[in-house]
């Protein structure tokens, strides 16, 4: 595992940001195209991990533990948002007999 | 080799998560973002942050993605019923996407942090200096964040219940 790393050591912090960005824009993307209730769900956790690994990136260049400290709180806060979330879509889709978001647009109001 | 795991599995991490977003049916949806969960465990121990790695694939990928699986499945959705937002509006999503991508890389290429990456401590991501850290100066988020865990366990059951019927 130590020799694994030691071939990593080169890569600059700069591409692991750029890398995240784009993780991160790939879920916003997913938010704003998609109307399945369930792949909403699925671009958020892409949008949770690309910002985990940004923070053990991070805490990897500072030496600090904290940050992957926070990526294992921020894990079991997925874990809850999700079984939360996902009993709120079975709700409904019991009372509407769909999971397209838009017959919950009454909510606007 | 060098650092070149690290854009391979990029790369990688990159193509699935655009297959979850432009998958037809949602059960290849969660296929691959198994995949692009596992990629993102790849990227962990690239770190040599063992512990994370660990969690994530137990969480991500056991626990999570078979409650992802489960509803799908309970639900029935394995085919194709969504109706398909217009053309006008998936590529105005797209672009406003584009547009955040450019403003984020954008504005942190003005950070400029270069210089690559280097672990000064090797046991940083260890499960012992991890634990050290979560029952020290973190004893009171971990406590709290079982609580969390708790009120959710305790919700979800609650909203999923068959509502009585009160004839009255």
């Amino acid at each position: 595992m130590g020799s694994l790393f030691e071939n990593m050591q080169g890569v600059p912090l700069n591409h692991y940001i750029w890398f995240c960005a784009i993780i991160f824009t790939i879920g916003v993307i997913g938010v704003l195209v998609r109307r399945n209730a369930i792949i909403i769900f699925m671009s958020v956790e892409l949008m949770l991990n690309a910002v985990n690994l940004l923070l053990a990136a991070f805490s990897v260049h500072h030496n600090d533990p904290s940050g992957q400290v926070f990526v294992f709180f921020i894990m079991a806060l997925a874990a809850a948002e999700v079984a939360i979330g996902l009993s709120i879509i079975v709700m409904v889709y019991r009372n509407t007999q769909s999971i397209d978001i838009n017959v919950l647009n009454r909510l606007k109001w | 080799m060098g650092t070149s795991v690290f854009y391979f599995v990029a790369t990688l991490s990159v193509f699935f998560a655009l297959m979850v977003v432009f998958a037809k049916n949602p059960i290849h949806s969660v296929l691959y973002l198994i995949l692009t969960f596992f990629t993102f465990t790849v990227h962990y121990i690239l770190l040599n942050a063992q512990f994370l790695a660990v969690v994530n694939f137990i969480v991500y990928m056991g626990a999570i993605m078979v409650l992802f699986l489960f509803v799908l499945m309970l639900l029935n959705l394995n085919k194709q019923n969504e109706p398909n937002k217009s053309t006008l509006l998936r590529v105005i999503g797209v672009i406003a996407g584009g547009c955040l991508a450019v403003t984020l890389i954008g504005s942190l290429k003005s950070v400029a942090i270069a210089d690559p990456l280097v672990l000064k401590n090797p046991s940083l991501g260890l499960v012992e200096n991890l634990g050290k850290e979560l029952f020290g100066p973190f004893m009171l988020p971990f406590e709290l964040s079982s609580l969390l865990l708790l009120s959710a366990m305790v919700g979800a059951v609650l909203l999923t219940k068959k509502e009585e019927k009160t004839n009255g």
